[in-house]
């Protein structure tokens, strides 16, 4: 990939990111947030990149190792908790019925 | 090309639609939960898509097999326990916690590209060697580093384990700040020159540039400064996206960055302050009680829990404005018996909920609705507003700034122009808090000097407890 494009696919993505959240209601601040934050854990693929690249050099390996964990510590927790949260709104109005 | 190069795009191209419609999704009610599980698959997605394609292509060693699992797993485990254990309350300062580690990632990432291909010397990574790959390790190195220790420092704020130093209220801190962005400038372009070596003053600098930003600011503020290190973090994201060569990181961290940014936005007018004042305003208290806002309080009516019950029981409609007093007592339960009761007895209920209730936006729903507090009964401030003429009895608990009329009245008044809910057009307001100390901003609340006011004084949660049984000696909600 030459750098032109690359900048071209930033460019895109923060026009689609901004594109994306119009109108949001008070009440989806919270899980929106902790949502888009868990999407911010994909330098976990970095991370991976880094591990499987490192041919054999130990130092290396252990960062990516550790970057990985923190990754998916951010991940896993934000989509887990952000459903925590979700969940109470859903059940609600069914249950009502 | 070949098929493993086919098979990483098509599904990088899906994942990053699917990542798109789930943001799309997480912005409405009704498809939220099915968006953020999307989301989830759109990531999982991603990872088998990069594994299949280094399979298909160099392989991958058994080493660092090893390797990955180590760390997926300790990162998973731990992020899912705490993601379960974590009681509702403490939200905000989860969500600080887990986004600083993303910027720890993006950073170690960088870290461990710019270190190795020098001195491990025989390595062939080619990554350091155009300026391009410097300057965007070293934009992965300052925003993750900022995201890292300006995350903690806002959980550990939220937590009650830092409080503000006052030196950070005064102008000294704009000059360290200065110096630590100079000196991270310095680092950076020494950096380009050459000399490796100063990545660690990049990664000191940066990271006590992230404190000093951070620090100063007030409890108050702090949901909007996550929210923008939220932002941060997908930068960082893409900033580490253009050092491992990824096109998915980089949208994925842009389209972040961007929406983090819109939704840093929509909370600063929701809280009638803005991006500037909050960053660099420092916190809104030590301000405003030097200037405007002192003066005593002159016609304060308490009144015991019993009166209150009595006015209860009388009412037909009640309305409850919930604010950050109630979430810290924990009290949203009991708070929920004593609605039952009053529902049973055929009084209508509705809570006013205004949007920066609690302690982040819309965090008052979630505390609510975990306390099974039928959706519907969940007002927002410009459809309750209407009705508070109309009203009985109003319950104010461990609200303030959000119910200070102030707000509407007096134009001098730092407060002037936010927001607020009418409560004091109710006929009767009690207003239950701990003492007569001021909210976040410190401004005096003119609601509390209004003859139609009694407070309450006491804990949120004892209150409440006296209150259900006064209500049960009076026979409120029973058959």
């Amino acid at each position: 990939m030459s750098f032109i494009s690359l900048l071209w696919v930033l460019l895109l993505g923060s026009l689609l990111g901004l594109e994306l959240i119009g109108k949001v209601p008070p009440t989806l601040h919270t899980p929106l947030m902790s949502g888009a934050n868990a999407i911010s854990g994909i330098t976990m693929l970095a991370a991976l990149t880094l591990i499987v690249k490192a041919e054999g050099n130990v130092p290396l390996l252990i960062i990516g190792s550790v970057s990985l964990g923190f990754a998916l510590f951010n991940v896993v927790g934000g989509f887990f908790v952000t459903d925590r949260m979700l969940a109470m709104f859903s059940r609600k109005p069914s249950n009502k019925k | 090309m070949n098929l493993p190069v086919i098979i990483k795009f098509v599904i990088d191209l899906l994942a990053v639609l699917l990542l798109a419609l789930g943001i799309k999704g997480l912005s409405k009610v009704k498809s939220a939960r099915d968006a953020n599980r999307l989301a989830a698959f759109a990531m999982s997605l991603s990872v088998v898509g990069l594994l299949s394609y280094y399979l298909g292509t160099s392989g991958i060693a058994i080493q660092s097999w090893i390797w990955i699992i180590i760390g997926s797993i300790l990162g998973s485990l731990f992020g899912a326990i705490l993601a379960k254990k974590v009681p509702m309350t403490s939200m905000p300062e989860t969500v600080a916690l887990f986004n600083g580690c993303g910027g720890m990632s993006s950073l170690l990432v960088a870290l461990g590209v710019a270190i190795f291909p020098i001195s491990g010397g025989q390595e062939n990574f080619d990554f350091f060697k155009s300026l391009i790959n410097e300057v965007s390790i070293s934009v992965s190195i300052f925003v993750g580093a900022i995201t890292f220790t300006g995350s903690i420092v806002a959980m550990a704020k939220l937590q009650g384990w830092l409080s503000t130093p006052g030196w950070t209220q005064s102008k000294v801190r704009h000059f360290v700040n200065i110096v630590f962005a100079v000196a991270s400038l310095i680092a950076f372009f020494d950096l380009i020159n050459g000399n490796t070596s100063s990545i660690w003053l990049l990664v000191i600098v940066s990271s006590l540039l992230g404190i000093g930003v951070t620090l100063p600011i007030g409890g108050a503020d702090m949901p909007v400064v996550i929210s923008l290190l939220n932002s941060y973090s997908g930068i960082a994201a893409a900033a580490a996206g253009f050092v491992v060569d990824s096109q998915l990181l980089i949208v994925a961290g842009a389209m972040v960055g961007a929406a983090g940014l819109i939704l840093t936005q929509v909370m600063c007018k929701g809280m009638n302050r803005s991006l500037v004042s909050v960053l660099f305003g420092g916190s809104l208290s030590t301000q405003s009680t030097a200037s405007s806002g002192s003066g005593e309080y002159t016609n304060i009516t308490s009144c015991s829990v019993e009166e209150c019950a009595l006015t209860l029981e009388a009412a037909n409609k009640v309305i409850i404005v919930p604010g950050y007093g109630l979430a810290v007592a924990q009290a949203q339960h009991t708070l929920r018996e004593v609605t039952k009761k009053l529902e049973q007895n055929g009084i209508e209920v509705v809570y006013a909920i205004h949007p920066v209730a609690g302690r982040m936006p819309g965090h008052m729903n979630v505390l609510l609705a975990e306390a099974d507090v039928p959706y519907e009964q969940l007002k927002e401030m410009d459809v309750v507003n209407p009705d508070f003429p109309a009203t009985d009895v109003v319950l104010v608990l461990g609200a303030n700034d959000v119910v200070n009329p102030q707000a509407k009245n007096d134009s001098s008044s730092p407060l002037y122009g936010m927001p607020v809910l009418d409560v004091q057009e109710a006929r009767t307001v009690f207003v239950i808090k701990r003492g007569m100390s001021a909210g976040y901003s410190g401004i005096k609340n003119d609601l509390f000097d209004l003859p139609n006011t009694s407070m309450v004084f006491g804990d949120a949660k004892k209150v409440l407890n006296d209150l259900i049984g006064e209500l049960k000696d009076l026979g409120v909600g029973e058959k």
